[in-house]
């Protein structure tokens, strides 16, 4: 695929998820109340998308990761929400 | 499958598909007993062939206790008792999904447990990854316990539901990759190519999630029509999405097609 082509099949698509997450910023940012783990991590993922570094998929969920590497002493919950409370905003 | 209903046995039908595996996975809810497995390992091994035979799809199976239910250790124990039971059926091809959920001790002792049960009874491996934040620990975790059971070809375990920050420490340890798409949350069908255009074909695979949640069980022709629209010919596409998935399962003695 050139990018040209690349371009041609995804650029409508990507430019609506961009908007929605334009529009899901405005949206949080409109709620009275504080932010939370969530938005931080949200916001230091929107930071790997300046730029030209490569990889930006790959640091965007590492942003998002728990970087630990020792095991939990007990699983709290079933399941995951998007983001890893450890990390400072 | 048993999440899903028959008219989805007969779209995969329509579009292809020749057989389906399906992993032993978490009901939604816990399991009270090691009877209620009991009667699930007869449910994927007896009864969903049955279903699956009606619309010409062959059925597979992986047993395990999945990782949501693995906390409770004693219960695991008397689940994976049972499993020798149903290794010699027809359809079973091996030991799976075992893998971790929150990274949690237990976890981490029933996934050790479920390895040497495959290891002992010369079983190929599949293992479910943590979703979201969890995924990137619980992979280096998963590694090290494969790694550390030399009985265990590399070749032999399928890592599932890699991203573009675990694809490569899959195959970088010499196992097979799985992504695994869903339609609104985890890898979709544009990032699995992206992966593929950037990792190689070689190890890889797709599949349909086809749980109790939002997913699609026609992904993976959806995804080969993608790769069709982006300019992959005709037996790349099938390489990732047939070949490779039967190289793969091919190892274990009792996969077998109609047709090939």
């Amino acid at each position: 695929m050139t990018r040209q082509q690349a371009l041609d099949l995804y650029f409508l698509d990507a430019r609506h998820k961009l908007i929605e997450v334009a529009a899901f910023l405005d949206r949080v940012e409109r709620a009275a109340g504080k932010d939370d783990f969530r938005l931080a991590a949200f916001r230091a993922a929107l930071g790997e998308l300046n730029g030209r570094r490569k990889e930006k998929a790959r640091r965007v969920l590492l942003a998002f990761s728990d970087p630990t590497k020792d095991p939990v002493a007990d699983a709290a919950g079933k399941g995951a929400v998007g983001a890893w409370p450890g990390r400072n905003g | 499958m048993v999440s899903r209903v028959t008219d989805d046995y007969e779209r995969m039908a329509l579009a292809g598909c020749e057989a389906v595996c399906e992993p032993a996975f978490w009901a939604g809810f816990d399991r009270s007993s090691a009877a209620g497995f009991y009667d699930y390992f007869g449910q994927l091994t007896e009864h969903e062939p049955k279903r699956a035979a009606r619309f010409g799809l062959k059925h597979f199976c992986w047993l395990c206790i999945n990782p949501k239910e693995a906390e409770d250790v004693k219960l695991a124990e008397e689940v994976i008792a049972l499993i020798p039971k149903f290794l010699n059926r027809p359809n079973v091809l091996g030991i799976g999904e075992i893998g971790l959920n929150k990274n949690s001790r237990n976890e981490l002792k029933v996934l050790e447990m479920h390895v040497d049960l495959a290891a002992w009874h010369n079983q190929l491996i599949l293992v479910h990854t943590p979703h979201l934040e969890d995924k990137l620990k619980g992979t280096r975790l998963i590694l090290d316990v494969i790694k550390n059971d030399r009985r265990v070809r590399p070749e032999h375990v399928i890592i599932d539901h890699v991203e573009e920050h675990t694809v490569g420490l899959v195959l970088d340890a010499g196992h097979w990759a799985g992504m695994t798409l869903y339609p609104e949350t985890k890898c979709s069908p544009a990032r699995a190519i992206d992966i593929l255009e950037t990792c190689g074909a070689e190890r890889v695979w797709l599949n349909s999630a086809c749980d109790w949640g939002v997913s699609d069980p026609l992904a993976v022709p959806k995804t080969a029509l993608e790769m069709k629209k982006r300019g992959h010919p005709a037996a790349a596409i099938d390489k990732v999405i047939f070949q490779n998935p039967k190289k793969f399962l091919g190892q274990c003695t009792k996969f077998k097609l109609s047709t090939h």
